[in-house]
């Protein structure tokens, strides 16, 4: 098990090495800088700005200067919010993402797992129908629809909710319903099949044969093996719950990574755009690997493939 | 496996006239996606939406007629899902837009499917370490962050795609193509992310495959590699082709409304499904109709896809395989 962490740890090395190197090199050979935007500035001004963000130094020399400082953990300066280090606006919008992430996530899989297993136990009955129904609206309401629909239904018709923001717990509420809805459908379908296969097994009619209980069976027996495809699909969950949340951070004004990300695109913040793919691949390829040896240790036989 | 040769004998009891209605394997599958209802009415809703975006807009007004003195009225006779805020019919606006968003999913499958039948064959028929390098690849790719390089991609590559449509417009004088660099773009950002899949699965089809009779008989009779891939083996896996490529226009039709909705897909005055739904969400406090009939219209096509290729699916009897 330590090998096969340690082999694949190995391997996020390169990898995040060519996510720098392409984002780096992408964003310098494209026409428009930073300081090309709104208002013109004088070319003594522009060659001081450029001087003082090291613009001006050759780019090979830029590439290596940011590795350097990547090494100490220093995303550098910001080109567009003047004084601040991309460290400390990250500082700032990250937590909030990871918040509306992780009670996102938390939220699919609390549902999915229930709908998931309910209309597996109740196979084929009205409570399945229901069950796989909700998960299929699931998957075709984009985030994007149901959002706006929810906030139009239960913030602006009835008034429950605020219709943007992240104040108080209560804020958290549709955002975070939004979010996790559509993984939970997701998660709902892939529970239900992998149930249904596991429950079809020798080792379940075993174990109903030595008298255990119906729930004993589902929870004990049926559902570790049940969970397989669930676990491999909470990489990809995992990855477009982060890069959802850019949708989401907008439709509801969240003062989140997500949309600073969006934003900073536009901007042309060339060091805030690294240091959040940076940090987002980062994010991404290390709870891969979470779930990767989770899923090895759930099913042993992964390990020698 | 789907595979369609050899086909299977009849048995010796056969009488002629039995004989004579032996079905192929593509006859079979069609009677027993014909028995899958919800997959029908996918797919006959599929047709008439599209009929509708391809033919529609020849008998309304134009999706650019504006009545500034109209503003936004809701649902009514005269425009039957509304105006929007420049008095523009919403109607005609969504089978405007349907055309972009049909068209962005159909040709950004294309590309996906290009690339992944491609390198997928070709993993799969050469195997050893080439199979290895590029399968890996492949995996590494999956964990790549891919949304964020296409928002990217959109927003480094937006001047240089307008730069080329001043091109052609000043140059060439094709007017008509208004919006080409923008589309041009979309298809390659979306086919560039979207073809992982379709690798994988061509990989596993063409390596189970590849041991088959057939393949050794081609092979005997001096084929070239190249010969061998594209005449013998993709069309025997053309079964999962068609299934996962059914499958792919809706996640690629869902990228590019994300996209739109960021503002990074589709341009102004052009409009699609993603775009008209970011604009009623914007407006939907006062005109709820601008949000609410774009999102059905893209949630149902969305339906109506899985339906159909998951229906699809259990017709042409195909397993996911991951390897």
């Amino acid at each position: 098990m330590l090998r096969f962490i340690a082999r694949r740890l190995l391997e996020t090395i390169p990898v995040l090495l060519i996510i720098i190197t392409a984002t780096f090199f992408m964003i310098r050979f494209v026409p428009g800088g930073p300081f090309t935007a709104e208002k013109a500035v004088t070319p003594e001004i522009l060659r001081n700005l450029e001087a003082h963000y090291g613009l001006n130094q050759p780019l090979y020399r830029q590439y290596l200067d940011y590795l350097g400082s990547l090494l100490h953990g220093d995303l550098g300066p910001s080109f567009k919010y003047p004084n601040r280090t991309v460290n400390e606006i990250i500082g700032d919008k990250l937590p909030v993402s990871l918040e509306l992430g992780f009670i996102s996530l938390s939220v699919a899989l609390a549902l999915g797992l229930t709908l998931g297993v309910l209309a597996a136990i109740r196979r084929n009955t009205w409570i399945d129908y229901v069950c796989s129904s909700a998960a299929m609206i699931g998957i075709c309401v984009p985030t994007f629809v149901l959002g706006p629909l929810l906030v139009l239904t239960f913030a602006i018709h009835f008034g429950w909710f605020n219709a943007s923001g992240w104040y108080t717990p209560i804020d958290r509420v549709l955002p975070c319903l939004t979010l996790g809805c559509v993984y939970a459908a997701y998660i709902a379908r892939l529970t239900r099949g992998g149930m249904l296969e596991v429950l079809n097994q020798d080792y379940i009619r075993t174990a109903r044969a030595k008298g255990a209980s119906e729930t004993r069976v589902i929870f004990r027996h049926a559902l570790r093996g049940g969970l397989l495809p669930v676990v491999s699909f909470l990489g990809p969950a995992i990855a477009g719950i982060l890069t959802g949340s850019f949708v989401i951070e907008t439709i509801f004004q969240i003062p989140g990574l997500g949309r600073e990300f969006v934003n900073s695109a536009f901007n042309r913040d060339y060091t805030l755009v690294l240091g959040t793919v940076i940090l987002y691949a980062t994010l991404i390829i290390g709870l891969n690997l979470v779930v990767d040896v989770v899923q090895v240790w759930l099913n042993p036989k992964l390990k020698f493939e | 496996m789907p595979s369609l040769s050899p086909q299977s004998l009849p048995s010796a009891e056969v009488t002629p006239d039995q004989l004579e209605q032996g079905s192929s394997p593509w006859h079979d599958a069609w009677s027993r996606l014909r028995k899958n209802r919800l997959a029908v009415a996918g797919g006959v809703l599929l047709l008439v939406l599209t009929l509708l975006c391809v033919c529609g807009p020849w008998f309304s007004q134009t999706y650019q007629d504006q009545n500034l003195d109209l503003g936004a009225v809701g649902p009514g006779r005269d425009h039957w899902l509304g105006t929007d805020t420049l008095g523009r019919d919403l109607l005609a606006r969504i089978l405007y837009g349907g055309r972009i968003s049909i068209m962005v999913g159909l040709v950004a499958t294309v590309v996906a499917l290009t690339i992944g039948v491609t390198y997928g064959a070709v993993a799969g028929f050469l195997g050893g370490k080439t199979d290895t390098v590029m399968m890996r690849i492949v995996d590494i790719m999956y964990a790549l962050p891919f949304t964020i390089f296409v928002i990217l991609l959109m927003v480094f590559m937006k001047e240089p795609s307008e730069n080329l449509d001043a091109w052609l417009r000043n140059t060439l004088h094709l007017e008509g193509l208004q919006g080409f660099g923008n589309m041009l773009l979309l298809f390659a950002a979306i086919g560039a992310v979207e073809w992982l899949t379709m690798a994988r699965i061509v990989r596993g089809q063409v390596l189970s495959i590849k041991r088959m009779e057939f393949i050794e008989a081609a092979r005997s009779l001096g084929y070239g590699r190249r010969r061998i891939i594209f005449r013998h083996i993709i069309p025997n896996i053309l079964g999962p082709i068609i299934v996962y490529s059914t499958l792919t226009v809706p996640s690629v039709m869902l990228l590019e409304a994300f996209l739109s909705f960021l503002g990074l897909g589709v341009q102004p005055p052009m409009s699609s499904w993603g775009a008209l739904i970011k604009d009623g969400a914007e407006k939907m406090e006062e005109f709820w109709w601008l949000l609410v009939f774009p999102g059905s219209v893209f949630s149902l096509t969305l339906f109506s896809l899985n339906f159909l290729g998951d229906g699809l699916r259990d017709a042409l009897d195909v397993r996911a395989s991951k390897d």
